[in-house]
């Protein structure tokens, strides 16, 4: 048996406990508030993007607009997908498997982020040939 | 939680029996429009890569994107991307205390399932169209 009562084994594990649920909440408002004004920019710098041929990809990433709103979609989406996918990962999933997921969509996700700003940043800064 | 003595009870929400509301299907589909749209930035990111990579890189890279296939992941990743914008404006609006109500959750669903498809269609057709 177990030597701790019911409300010990509970204590910190619900919405203000060390996982700081509200900073989680409120973190994930603020990204999505930024992310609806980056959704539309996002989608008709990217759209307007495809198509072209290598070098119009090249010096149309290369001004300013496109590739900031790029980046900071990429970023700011990227951050925001981990924080989204860790909300799932405690819904669905317990133990080893749900550090696993936790670690892999960390990793994904800011692998993801490095491949675009590298990708931007050979862009805007180094020309390319 | 496991000290706490359940029995043999079913467990709520008895997923497996009961019949969804629209406002329950909406709110699901939040988190998987949210997972899906990955197909679509993972392209667009290789895509991207690509193009500062080569010429040989580019070529394949936008071969993918502008393939049927490639068509199909991002029309689908578009439509996500537009549905789990629409529904994160209800998150911040039910936050608000607005819609957070039975009605409202489910009128809300209808504008999100119907917007997300306008919006989409409206994006496709600025861009192969116009």
């Amino acid at each position: 048996m177990r030597y701790i009562t019911p409300r010990k084994a509970a204590k910190g594990l619900g919405a203000a406990g060390p996982a700081s649920a509200t900073h989680k909440h409120w973190s994930m408002t603020v990204s999505s508030v930024a992310l609806a004004i980056l959704t539309p920019a996002f989608i008709l710098v990217v759209g307007s993007a495809i198509g072209l041929p290598r070098a119009g990809v090249l010096t149309y990433f290369a001004q300013p607009y496109p590739a900031l709103v790029t980046a900071l979609f990429l970023v700011v989406g990227m951050l925001h997908f981990i924080s989204g996918t860790r909300i799932m990962i405690d819904d669905y999933l317990d133990h080893t498997e749900r550090k696993v997921a936790i670690i892999l969509s960390q990793l994904f996700g800011w692998a993801v982020i490095a491949a675009a700003v590298y990708a931007l940043a050979r862009m805007a800064l180094s020309p390319v040939v | 939680m496991g000290d706490i003595p359940r029995g043999n009870r079913p467990l709520s929400p008895h997923l497996s029996v009961y019949r969804l509301p629209l406002a329950a299907i909406t709110s699901i589909l939040t988190r998987a429009t949210g997972q899906a749209m990955l197909a679509g930035i993972l392209l667009i990111v290789w895509w991207l890569l690509a193009a500062v990579t080569g010429p040989q890189a580019f070529a394949t890279a936008d071969w993918v994107l502008r393939s049927w296939l490639g068509f199909l992941v991002m029309t689908v990743a578009l439509w996500s991307l537009w549905y789990h914008f629409l529904a994160g404006i209800r998150h911040l609006l039910y936050d608000a205390r607005l819609l957070i109500d039975i009605a409202g959750a489910r009128q809300s669903s209808i504008v999100i399932l119907a917007g997300s498809v306008v919006l989409t269609l409206l994006t496709l057709i600025l861009f192969i169209f116009a």
